[in-house]
């Protein structure tokens, strides 16, 4: 009867809640979504081409800038694919340095999605509380390294720095404040009826679609699959720790959220039973000066804060450098997802799926 | 006195209207300190606190700074009703303000031989004009959304009307079960039915007769004005900044006042309806609108409150609350109390 | 006072309501159709009728105009477009020439009816003709005009139900 025209509206590269330079084409029908395309690459730097024209040792520092909220699990990725190509054997102690970084940065990095998830849903507040714990481990870290972002702080074979004295005191106290934190968290979110509404049913994605997509991390095991690369291919010390893997139910977006609750308390246990049995011992294993692994390739992945982050590599066993470098990012294999999940729904369920597949543009464009 | 002057009751009436601008605008200003301040120390950080003493000043430095700033126009608006939505919405929240009274009457320590109310004006149906005026900010709103040509603001300006019809009837039939018990549109009478006590200590206040409507009014008010966790109009997160993205300087700004003016508005109308406007123990006559600018700040600190504390709804959840929930609970209220009515008499 | 009153808003009031037509952009209609209802309402208040005023601006102004709104965003027309040279016999010279005898004979109804009843007809008492009461517009409206009062309601839910029926989506 009347001409109502669908509406195209330009989500982005420059809109608050597109995490970034993400920038998704919504075609509208009032403000319910009917199609969309998701246009990444506005941060595209060449990682991979930029890592095989430098050598083994530099290329730690590039693979901070990928996921630039969770470097110390970038470089862990990178570093045991190398060990791996290498067969180097990392002492226990600097396994088990990693995997208390690994866990901190995961803590930092779920901090910061729960922050703007939360700001996205509307719940500032959440936002300052998350950045307020997120400010804590970016202060342990910068006592273990200096850096308070991008840490550079893996070397192929072990760690550079041992951890400062004191610094596993820190930890613990850390530890014991985050605690009640998530509680505090959960007290605003958890049951709060307005967050219910807003995430419940929301971006519904079952187990076998998840799969199909290729998600991983928090957006696969929201939708029940049990897997995690720590638990299901140990790597860095993993094995040796206690810990359980939360899923969801539904495979919506609370289900994402309550998972990623949930891993904050288990990155607490892993980070105290790690602290509590740090072995004694040299922190670097027998590397050679000049590393240059034999002609091969390999494939190691690890768990991510944001799924499962692999590392191909290749070389040539001639040349200092990768011959071919090639990453699989988590970020970028979630936002697969998104153009499913947001059809049907508002435009005020998109940013807040955007929020929930936790993404960062630049480990999705590298 | 000159001859030439007007008469005395005439320029008090003048001074009136005056005194209420300015507080309107201070109250405004006052708010956003407050708001800011008040959800810092929700936020577990301090605020402003550079300009003046805790930073009250603070609003003030942002004004001069709007003003300075370069008013843009979308190349593509419609100049006319992009210039006038503003206008608009700042113009109606003020002139809402002018049938509420907050304090009894004064002669200004004798100057004058008549005691004016301190109200600009007093209507018969001042109830009504409070509604009518509120409704016709909406325009500006949904001008400017539609003004500027863009499509973020178009939705803005689309989410605002259909929030404003969806909530305009609850609002009216919470107003209309007040108006029953006090068989007045007046606020001034409506105010001093409110006067006295039950049983020595609780306050003959219409929230306590009217608990329900008095929920229904505080939501449909928060509504009304555009607050979380109803900001739809302008959701930062999902339309950039909803019908003012295109606004700047002091265009901006006066959108930005007529927010707190209405927030400012509703809160008094609250306060008239349901807590007794100025009415209060322990305070001397010419001192009862303390009474009133109390409780009315305490709403106004409820909605900093609630805005710093909860998640935003979605919209269609909101229309759906407004039409499935809040309109047949309003329409029961409104029954249950004209039975009462005329039960008891 | 009242009388430059009364040619301001009249004068407002005409000039809105001839401009309504003539805009080529909706929005701009909708926007004068509100200040004409302004100005009406201005008249209200002149003529002692608060009450009316008031709901005129909350029902028209208020509601209805809102809803126009609307729809002119949503259907999101910029601009009408100049009609096209006859089109239909209705836009054609036949079409001006029935209106015009339309028109002819609405003045002349018009005439006819204020002769018949006469000026004498409106009440003169002041105070009978007061309808700023609330409670007196409450009584007359549930007692002498209750049949039309009840006959509008049913008016207007059959209105509502025919917007249902044809805004419900076919699932």
């Amino acid at each position: 009867m009347f001409d109502t025209n669908e509406l195209v509206i330009n989500m982005g590269p420059q809109h608050p809640s597109t995490h970034g330079v993400l920038r998704v084409i919504l075609r509208l029908d009032g403000e319910r979504v009917i199609g969309s395309d998701v246009v990444i690459g506005y941060l595209h730097r060449g990682v991979e081409k930029l890592c095989e024209h430098r050598d083994w040792a530099q290329i730690v520092l590039i693979t901070d800038r990928m996921d630039y909220v969770a470097a110390a699990s970038n470089n862990l990725g990178y570093v045991e694919t190398v060990e791996k190509l290498m067969s180097i054997e990392v002492p226990r102690r600097a396994r088990y340095i990693r995997t208390i970084l690994a866990e901190l940065q995961r803590i930092a990095s779920h901090c910061l999605w729960l922050g703007t998830h939360a700001m996205d849903i509307g719940a500032m507040t959440v936002f300052l509380y998350a950045f307020r714990e997120r400010e804590l481990v970016l202060d342990l870290f910068e006592e273990y390294c200096g850096a308070r972002l991008t840490y550079n702080a893996m070397r192929v074979g072990g760690l550079p720095l041992d951890i400062p004295p004191g610094w596993d005191r820190k930890v613990r106290d850390f530890c014991d404040i985050l605690g009640p934190k998530v509680d505090e968290y959960e007290q605003l979110l958890t049951h709060n009826r307005i967050w219910l509404e807003r995430t419940r049913g929301v971006g519904v994605i079952p187990g076998e679609d998840a799969v199909a997509i290729g998600l991983s991390g928090p957006p696969l095991r929201g939708s029940g699959i049990p897997r995690d690369v720590r638990k299901d291919e140990p790597y860095a010390a993993y094995a040796e720790f206690d810990f359980d893997i939360p899923i969801g139910a539904a495979g919506d977006t609370y289900d994402r959220y309550l998972v990623r609750i949930e891993e904050f308390r288990q990155s607490v246990r892993i980070i105290r039973q790690a602290l509590d049995g740090l072995p004694e011992g040299p922190i670097l294993g027998k590397v050679p000066r000049l590393i240059k692994p034999p002609a091969g390739e390999t494939y190691h992945a690890i768990e991510a804060p944001k799924g499962e982050l692999g590392y191909f590599i290749a070389s040539d066993g001639k040349s200092n450098t990768p011959y071919r470098f090639r990453v699989r990012p988590p970020s970028f294999c979630n936002l697969q997802a998104l153009s499913r999940l947001i059809k049907g729904h508002l435009v005020a369920d998109v940013v807040a799926l955007i929020g929930s597949l936790d993404i960062v543009l630049g480990e999705v464009d590298r | 006195m000159p001859a030439w002057l007007p008469p005395p009751a005439v320029l008090a009436h003048l001074g009136l209207i005056l005194v209420v601008f300015n507080m309107l605008v201070l109250s405004a200003a006052f708010m956003v300190w407050m708001e800011r301040k008040v959800c810092a120390y929700i936020q577990d950080r301090n605020g402003p606190n550079r300009v003046g003493f805790e930073g009250v000043l603070q609003p003030f430095a942002d004004v001069i700074k709007l003003l300075f700033k370069e008013e843009l126009r979308p190349k593509a608006a419609d100049a006319l009703l992009f210039a006038i939505a503003p206008v608009i919405s700042a113009a109606a929240a003020f002139a809402a303000f002018a049938v509420i009274p907050f304090g009894t009457s004064t002669t200004l320590w004798g100057l004058l031989d008549q005691p004016i109310p301190l109200q600009v004006t007093d209507v018969n149906v001042a109830v009504l004009v409070i509604f009518a005026i509120t409704s016709m900010g909406i325009y500006g709103i949904v001008l400017a959304g539609w003004s500027s040509n863009s499509k973020y603001s178009l939705l803005g300006g689309l989410r605002s009307s259909a929030q404003m019809i969806s909530y305009e009837l609850s609002y009216g039939l919470a107003l209309a079960a007040v108006i029953m018990l006090a068989g007045s549109l007046s606020l001034r009478e409506i105010v001093l039915n409110q006067a006295g006590t039950w049983w020595g200590f609780i306050p003959r206040w219409y929230v306590f007769l009217q608990p329900i409507g008095f929920l229904i009014f505080m939501t449909a008010g928060v509504a009304e004005t555009n607050r979380a966790p109803f900001d739809f109009p302008e959701a930062e997160q999902e339309l950039v900044a909803g019908y003012h993205t295109e606004y700047s300087s002091m265009s901006f700004a006066m959108f930005f006042l007529a927010e707190y003016v209405n927030m400012v508005t509703v809160s008094a109308v609250a306060t008239s309806l349901f807590l007794g406007g100025w009415l209060g123990p322990f305070l001397p006559d010419w001192l009862a609108w303390v009474w009133f600018l109390v409780k009315v700040f305490l709403i106004l600190f409820f909605y900093v409150w609630m805005r710093w504390t909860l998640p935003r709804y979605r919209y269609d959840q909101l229309m759906e609350f407004g039409w499935k929930y809040l309109l047949p609970v309003a329409v029961l209220n409104l029954l249950a109390t004209a039975a009462l009515i005329l039960w008891i008499g | 006072m009242d009388v430059i009153a009364f040619y301001i808003f009249a004068a407002i009031a005409v000039v809105a309501s001839v401009l309504v037509v003539g805009q080529k952009n909706p929005m701009h209609s909708v926007m004068l159709l509100i200040t004409s209802f302004g100005a009406l309402a201005g008249l209200y208040v002149l003529l002692d009728a608060p009450f009316t005023a008031v709901t005129q601006i909350i029902i028209y102004a208020g509601a209805i105009m809102v809803l126009f709104l609307f729809v002119v965003m949503l259907l999101n027309v910029p601009r009408e477009e100049p009609a096209p040279p006859a089109v239909s016999a209705l836009l054609g010279p036949t079409g001006i020439r029935i209106g015009v005898i339309l028109s002819l004979l609405l003045g002349a109804e018009i005439v006819w009816a204020l002769s018949r009843i006469g000026l004498g007809w409106f009440p003169q008492d002041p105070a009978a003709a007061s309808v700023s009461s609330v409670a007196l517009i409450g009584a007359s409206l549930f007692t002498r005009h209750a049949f039309a009062f009840e006959a509008t309601s049913v008016l207007i839910l059959v209105a509502m139900i025919g917007a249902v029926v044809l805004a419900r989506r076919e699932h």
